[in-house]
């Protein structure tokens, strides 16, 4: 069998040249300055200072964290309902709700941005159906509805599908043996099935708060040319400014900020029914 | 009573999720047939937009584009991936948490950083960004995918499967061949259409790593976005229709052969 042990080989190569060393290039480029010289090299900390003391540069962190975390609330309390019902539902009608939800996350995240474009629009299909109420227009392109909107369609299915499998997997002998016991049904709610699921809770976290703190489509679509999230000013570093180290700096402080988060997250949730999480 | 309410809930819930998933596609869809240039009122049938994809040299292109990249990192990262993917089933346990490690990585970070340190990799390098970086990078980011839906299946393979067949008389390829690969192939063929639908919708690494005239589909929609531009409508119900027919092909081809080995016993 150790014939086979060698074709990992090639991958192993390949995986130092273009992981490894494009992070590790990251990080030189964050803590050095001008200059893309080896011979003219000079360590600095100054990227992370000029980011982390220019007021606009904060204000533009702090709305993206503001962003994020809000699309993530919204994500838990719209996934987790549309979960539960459907974990609750026939073998079959399981089936086709997962289906239903899994085939918009293969298309495009661009396209289906772009879509919501046209729907937001004053004179869109919302502010006409609103103008039958008697309501509107109200204006909703270009606001931080629209950005947290898109967000929240583009990420909630990654939310949905977590707790989905965590409530599936769970062993429903748990909730007769609560209602045995005397527990009524918000009672093994509250204490079984909601402990039981927050594992997938807490990895739907996960994939909605990274990309919607960095996404950088999202907000130039939905928000406008003018609405600059943590991911736009990296976007235009690389490609307008050229200040690559800038721009390194700052995706190193938003990989850590990110980092910091989760780990905060998985901390708060040292519940410990939730370690069956690695099966 | 309780149960009834309960249904009507989860059923009102249900469908505004419908909704609320597939408004959007639909819109795309019916607009791109609208007669006018306007994205909020329907004024008539047309297929003008279309006229006007077929006729863009660029929406062609990057259409083009967009496939040959998708198939061939497909092609790579699902071969590399599988190989890969055994060849650490075997290795030892601290060689495979290392790579396994490594390999997350681009499924963890952040697209964007990915995308820089891409960007910044090629451009130390000295390569010019266009085809082959762009290529290169969509493998980059597929085959972890393809070696994360390998693994499990390995993992519940009988390990005294291929040693069988090597004492047999197989010769190490056949055994790969012939015993092995069949047994995971359900592995293998979701790795490969992640890895195709992955590079197929990639926009933030792809905009960052091509240039030189280069676009996909994804960073022509985003470039062209800023101004009214209906003919974006034709191309996204391409790109909708593409992908469906593929995830179509996927999901029925199993159950026809199904049926077909099932009339042949």
């Amino acid at each position: 069998m150790r014939q086979f042990r060698n074709m990992a080989m090639p991958y192993i190569v390949w995986m130092v040249v273009m992981i490894v060393l494009p992070m590790l290039l990251i990080m030189l480029y964050a803590f050095t300055d001008q200059g893309n010289d080896v011979a003219t090299i000079r360590f600095t900390l100054e990227n992370f200072t000029r980011f982390f003391s220019d007021k606009v540069f904060m204000s533009v962190l702090k709305r993206s964290l503001y962003i994020a975390v809000v699309t993530t609330v919204i994500c838990i309390f719209l996934g987790y309902p549309i979960a539960y019902v459907i974990a609750n539902r026939s073998e079959k009608s399981k089936m086709f709700w997962i289906l239903l939800i899994t085939l918009p996350t293969w298309i495009n995240m661009l396209v289906r941005t772009y879509a919501w474009m046209g729907i937001l629009q004053d004179e869109g299909i919302i502010n006409w159906l609103l103008g039958f109420l008697g309501i509107g227009p109200i204006t909703m392109i270009h606001t931080t509805f629209a950005v947290v909107l898109g967000m929240v369609y583009n990420f909630v299915p990654f939310m949905i599908l977590q707790i989905y499998t965590a409530l599936t997997k769970m062993d429903k002998s748990f909730l007769e043996a609560a209602s045995d016991l005397g527990a009524n049904k918000v009672q093994s709610f509250l204490r079984v099935t909601l402990p039981l699921s927050l594992p997938g809770v807490i990895s739907g976290i996960t994939l909605v708060f990274l990309p919607a703190v960095s996404s950088f489509f999202i907000p130039k679509l939905l928000g406008g040319g003018q609405y600059v999230l943590i991911g736009n000013v990296i976007e235009t570093e690389f490609l307008t400014s050229g200040d690559w180290n800038f721009g390194s700096a700052i995706s190193l402080a938003m990989a850590v900020i990110i980092m910091i988060s989760m780990y905060i997250t998985k901390k708060v949730d040292n519940d410990p029914t939730a370690n069956g999480k690695g099966e | 009573m309780e149960k009834k309410k309960t249904s009507l809930f989860s059923k009102i819930l249900l469908g505004l999720t419908a909704v609320f998933f597939y408004v959007p596609i639909l819109y795309i869809i019916l607009f791109s047939f609208n007669s006018s240039r306007s994205l909020t009122k329907f004024e008539g049938f047309s297929l003008r937009w279309y006229e006007k994809m077929f006729a863009d040299s660029t929406m062609m292109e990057a259409v083009a584009y967009t496939v040959i990249i998708a198939v061939l990192a497909t092609i790579i990262s699902t071969v590399v991936g599988t190989l890969t993917a055994i060849g650490l089933s075997k290795s030892r346990k601290l060689m495979r948490a290392v790579v396994e490690q490594v390999n997350n990585l681009p499924i963890m970070n952040p697209e964007i950083v990915t995308a820089i340190g891409l960007l910044m990799f090629f451009s130390a390098l000295g390569v010019k960004k266009g085809f082959l970086t762009l290529l290169l990078a969509h493998v980059m980011f597929c085959i972890p995918y393809v070696i994360l839906s390998v693994t499990p299946k390995l993992r519940s393979l009988d390990p005294n499967l291929a040693d069988a067949a090597l004492d047999l008389g197989a010769t190490p390829m056949q055994a790969l061949w012939k015993v092995i690969v069949p047994q995971i192939m359900p592995g293998i063929i979701s790795g490969a259409l992640i890895a195709f639908t992955m590079s197929f919708d990639d926009f933030v690494i792809s905009y960052f790593v091509t240039g030189n005239g280069v676009n996909n589909i994804s960073i022509l929609v985003y470039t062209m976005s800023k101004r009214v531009n209906p003919s974006i409508n034709a191309l996204s119900t391409l790109v909708i229709l593409l992908i469906t027919v593929v995830l179509l092909i996927v999901n029925v081809i199993p159950i026809i052969k199904e049926k077909k080995g099932r009339k042949v016993t």
